[in-house]
């Protein structure tokens, strides 16, 4: 933080009055493990490669990232950070604020980031006015998916309100088809509970709940609304959702036995992995509402010592924000590029109204960070307001209660 | 060795028979019910992916294929690398063989002194190790980075064996312990007596009569050890990670497509040494006992 | 001095595990109740808060279900695989010819890792895809299962899975126990006409009691750590109906950085623990003393 990576470079490079700077050297600890996601970083690794740095893999899988942070924190405690990790949302900050980050500001401005990328994205990549992430793509959260041909065979339209969901749900109960894959497990229950909210309060009214955490707001009507439609949602899903992973419920809109999931467009992976096209096979619209919740992957570099590592760094930031990387990363992924001048003929038409939604929803002010996948707040509050939305989710507890318990684990946790 | 058998004398023969019948199928039953998560991980692990997305879960694989088993061994992603299983095989064997080892030792000592060596505090001593079983690791994760840190074994797999034998003491003694406890202290006063040291008394009577205790022990640890996921996370860097990270990496990718198959067939991978350690170990276990040294 | 040295190896043997202890265990005691009164978040922090973290943990709907449920959860378990493992070293001790790989196949589950056999117990316990599914194909429409995804049955569910992994442990211990009776004696007894099961309830089983003292200590060992079970069973759920302390000092302190509120409620577990296994420890030793 206190030099920043080319000048500490170039500085030793003049005192040793050598050509070269120093080999990069990057130790990565990231999440991304399954096989699609490791062939999406190896393409980060050959450009590494190919630029003459070495790449030391450290992968940890499990819980959406929380074993790769508990990894992280005792390498930290240790003394032995890793020299990038995958780090998302405000845990940047905290990270931050721990002192324990590098400041890439440098390459952020060499490389222009603040002109390709949209600004309330940029702004989950700095710390106190200093770049010290670098985004990697961007996942909307809010997708509702469908079986096109379920939908078809029922008369069904994809829905454009919640109202128009609620008819459709029954529509396709009274044929005997689960109107809603879900799988009951918090983080599920979480990204039902946000699409909802924003259908519901609006951006504004999201806004103000999840992310300034607006006392009002969340004890307001509108909130009792949305876990009014949490219990509908609730009777909208089989018995046995309990437990169930994400892609499994996937499967069941694939095979017909569902009609819709609601999900990030990593489902979209599920679909294209089985073969099923999009258009054709499933469909993909947002949640009804207007707004764009993201959820963007990012690396963030720590501080650590020995010129190799700095130079791994500065270049590790400039490969993942550069086009190349971008635009392969993001297909493999089924994400859309974080910066908004990558070409995007080669992706699929959700990818392409993803991007479209963004840069629209960017402009009116309705691109919302994901609470659900710790986008919106620090960990200690999203995970209460979880807790609730588990809680009432998987109770007969009606929504008043569920609001005044909101509150006071808000308050609790703060 | 009890000769004790369940054997009505008065009861006529057919009874007898009743009785044995039905032994063996509670023992049946109980063999079910254990094998049955088996099964399922079996049948999954030959399965195809395309299978497992359509039928049922819980069912005979319709094509038997060992790809999945391949692919787990040498292949499926772990990270960026793409090799399966094997790289971190050798690294969990390097880090667990010295663990029990120490751990067995420093235990089997301890539970000599404890048992057999009473001094003041001796119970106090053997207390407070007890209880130091029960300290979640969750707790003890971050200062022990840090100590770790300082001591410069960071990342480490001596560090590893380290963690290690130190959390596994505290049971490795209670074995011991509870073993020796049993053996009358009559033979230690008489070794004694004929000159024999602390050392010699140990390796010559104690030693050769704890071949059952020592099985125990090492399954405990190995399996411990070896299935260790909490510490293996923490403690180690890019090229220490032992087989459950590996194993875990592959299994619980959060927005990644699952293949069901290749986890279940990582997972018995993984499980292999543990399993085979019950297998050989239960031999010797019983061959141990049926030396006929051990009276109460 | 060699005399000295004779007299003083017994506590020189023990001297390094118990300075090890007394630093990595009760050091790192006091390192937590330390954190504890703080408000670290997350890295630890030394500044000293006052009990803040205690009001919030008692304040938290969550932590109550926790406690309540290791409760029920350590109860369960450890009474259900001490009984099973005992019944089971009974039941093989009977001269049975296929000892060796029944044996094998009651012990093996403590080999396998939690991560993926919880997947395999998610689905057979699940009422859609496992048991329930199964019996009802066979033509009992009425049978139901549906522990898992029942919010107050889930944590029976955690116990069933639980058992399954942990009784061949108590059982092989048991069966060493019983092996190393004392043969003469209870062929006397035996010989004396003493019926059976009066021999194992009066003989035998009275003489395993450093046995009973190992098993209670590997599970509640198991049962206080269990964290990978309930993770890869249920991930807690449903909603968090079968959190446990483990998991949820975990989800504090690495999901969410609220490293003091972990602290505390570690601290809250360690105390349970303590009124639980001291006056044990304390009785069982006392015992030995009177030998």
């Amino acid at each position: 933080m206190k030099t920043t990576v080319f000048t500490a470079v170039s500085a030793i490079a003049l005192t040793l009055a050598a050509p070269a700077v120093a080999e990069p050297q990057a130790e990565v600890l990231h999440w991304w493990t399954s096989g699609g996601e490791a062939k999406s970083v190896a393409v980060l690794q050959k450009e590494f490669a190919d630029n003459g740095g070495t790449w030391t893999d450290m992968p940890v899988a499990g819980g959406g990232g929380d074993a790769a942070m508990t990894a992280l924190r005792a390498r930290v405690l240790s003394g032995n950070a890793p020299t990038a990790v995958q780090l998302k949302g405000p845990a940047i900050q905290e990270w931050y604020e721990e002192g324990v980050l590098a400041d890439i500001s440098a390459v952020a401005e060499a490389e222009g980031w603040a002109d390709v990328l949209p600004a309330s994205i940029a702004g989950h990549m700095k710390c106190d006015g200093n770049w010290c992430a670098a985004p990697v793509n961007v996942h909307r959260v809010d997708w509702i998916w469908a079986n096109a041909e379920v939908l078809a065979a029922n008369g069904i339209e994809m829905p454009n309100s919640w109202d128009e969901f609620n008819a459709a749900a029954d529509k396709l109960a009274a044929a005997g088809i689960t109107p809603l894959a879900h799988g009951g497990q918090a983080w599920q229950d979480a990204t039902v509970f946000e699409a909802v909210a924003l259908g519901i309060l609006g951006a504004d009214g999201f806004q103000k709940a999840f992310v300034d955490l607006d006392m009002e707001t969340l004890k307001s009507d509108g909130m009792v609304a949305v876990f009014d439609q949490m219990r509908k949602m609730r009777g909208y899903v089989d018995d046995n959702f309990s437990g169930r992973d994400w892609n499994l419920a996937t499967a069941m809109v694939m095979n017909g036995e569902a009609g819709f999931q609601i999900m990030g467009d990593w489902a979209k992976g599920e679909f294209l992995a089985a073969g099923k096209v999009p258009g054709d096979d499933f469909l993909c619209a947002s949640v009804p509402g207007d707004g764009f919740l993201y959820n963007v992957d990012s690396f963030a570099m720590f501080d650590v010592k020995g010129d190799d590592k700095q130079a791994g760094q500065a270049l590790l930031a400039e490969l993942i924000v550069g086009k190349n990387f971008q635009e392969v990363f993001n297909l493999n992924k089924g994400s859309i590029p974080a910066r908004v001048d990558v070409a995007l003929d080669a992706f699929d038409s959700c990818a392409h109204l993803s991007a479209k939604d963004m840069t629209d929803s960017a402009d009116n002010g309705s691109l919302l960070p994901s609470y659900a996948h710790g986008m919106a707040l620090r960990g200690a509050q999203s995970g209460a307001i979880t807790d609730v939305v588990t809680a009432h989710f998987n109770s007969d507890m009606s929504s008043a209660e569920a609001v005044q318990m909101l509150a006071n684990a808000v308050q609790n946790s703060l | 060795m009890t000769d004790l058998v369940i054997n009505p004398t008065q009861s006529r023969p057919w009874g007898k028979i009743l009785l044995r019948a039905l032994l063996f199928a509670l023992l049946g039953l109980f063999a079910l019910f254990y094998l049955m998560p088996l099964f399922v991980m079996v049948t999954t692990s030959l399965k195809s992916l395309e299978e497992i997305r359509t039928g049922s879960l819980i069912a005979f694989p319709r094509e038997i294929t060992f790809e999945a088993w391949r692919t787990a061994w040498s292949g499926a992603c772990t990270g960026i690398q793409c090799e399966g299983l094997r790289p971190y095989f050798w690294n969990s064997v390097v880090l667990a063989i010295p663990a029990v080892l120490i751990s067995t030792v420093v235990g089997a000592l301890n539970g000599y002194v404890i048992a057999q060596w009473r001094f003041r505090g001796a119970n106090l001593i053997f207390s407070l190790l007890l209880f130091g079983c029960f300290i979640p690791f969750q707790v003890v994760l971050l200062p022990m980075a840090r100590m770790l840190g300082l001591m410069g074994l960071a990342g480490t797999i001596p560090g590893l064996i380290f963690v290690h034998v130190i959390y596994g003491i505290g049971f490795t003694t209670l074995f011991f312990r509870n073993y020796y406890v049993t053996i009358p202290q009559e033979l230690v006063k008489a070794a004694k007596v004929d000159g024999a040291g602390f050392f010699r008394i140990f390796w010559s009577i104690f030693l050769p009569l704890s071949l059952p205790i020592i099985v125990v022990t090492v399954i405990w640890q190995f399996t411990q050890i070896w299935n260790d996921f909490l510490f293996g996370v923490s403690f180690s860097q890019a090229g220490t990670q032992p087989v459950t990270v590996a194993l875990n990496n592959i299994v619980n990718s959060t927005t990644g497509v699952k293949e069901y198959n290749v986890d279940m067939a990582a997972a018995i991978i993984a499980a292999l040494p543990t399993l085979l350690v019950y297998v050989v170990a239960g031999k010797y276990f019983i061959r141990g006992l049926t030396a006929g040294s051990v009276k109460g | 001095m060699t005399e000295w040295l004779e007299r003083h190896i017994p506590k020189m043997v023990l001297a390094p595990s118990f300075i090890a202890i007394l630093v990595f265990v009760y050091g790192f005691i006091a390192w937590t109740a330390w954190v504890s009164l703080t408000r670290s978040k997350l890295l630890p922090k030394y500044e000293i808060k006052g009990f803040i973290q205690y009001d919030r943990l008692f304040d938290s709907p969550r932590w109550d279900t926790a406690m309540g449920n290791l409760f029920i959860f350590g109860t369960l378990f450890i009474v259900t695989s001490m009984v099973l493992g005992l019944l089971l070293a009974i039941l093989l001790d009977q001269k049975v010819r296929t000892e060796g790989v029944l044996r094998t196949i009651y012990l093996y589950p403590m080999a396998l890792s939690m991560i993926v056999t919880g997947t395999a117990w998610k689905w057979i316990m699940n009422p859609g895809l496992g048991i329930e599914n199964m019996v009802r194909g066979w033509g009992f429409e009425n049978f139901s299962f549906d522990w898992v995804i029942n919010p107050d049955r889930a944590i029976y569910a955690v116990v069933i899975a639980g058992v399954w992994q942990a009784s061949g442990f108590v059982m092989a211990l048991f069966l060493a126990g019983l092996r190393s009776v004392d043969g003469e004696i209870i062929k006397a007894a035996q010989v004396d006409g003493i019926p059976s099961y009066r021999i194992y309830s009066a003989i035998i089983i009275p003489s395993m009691a450093p046995i009973f003292l190992s098993a209670f200590i590997v599970l509640a060992h198991l049962a206080i750590k269990s964290f990978d079970l309930v993770i890869a069973l249920t991930g807690g759920g449903p909603g968090y109906a079968t959190d446990l302390p483990a998991t949820y000092m975990y989800a504090m302190a690495f999901s969410r950085g609220d490293i003091g509120q972990a602290a505390s409620s570690a601290m809250v577990m360690m105390a349970v623990v303590f009124a639980i296994i001291v006056p044990y420890l304390y009785s069982e030793l006392r015992v030995k003393k009177h030998d």
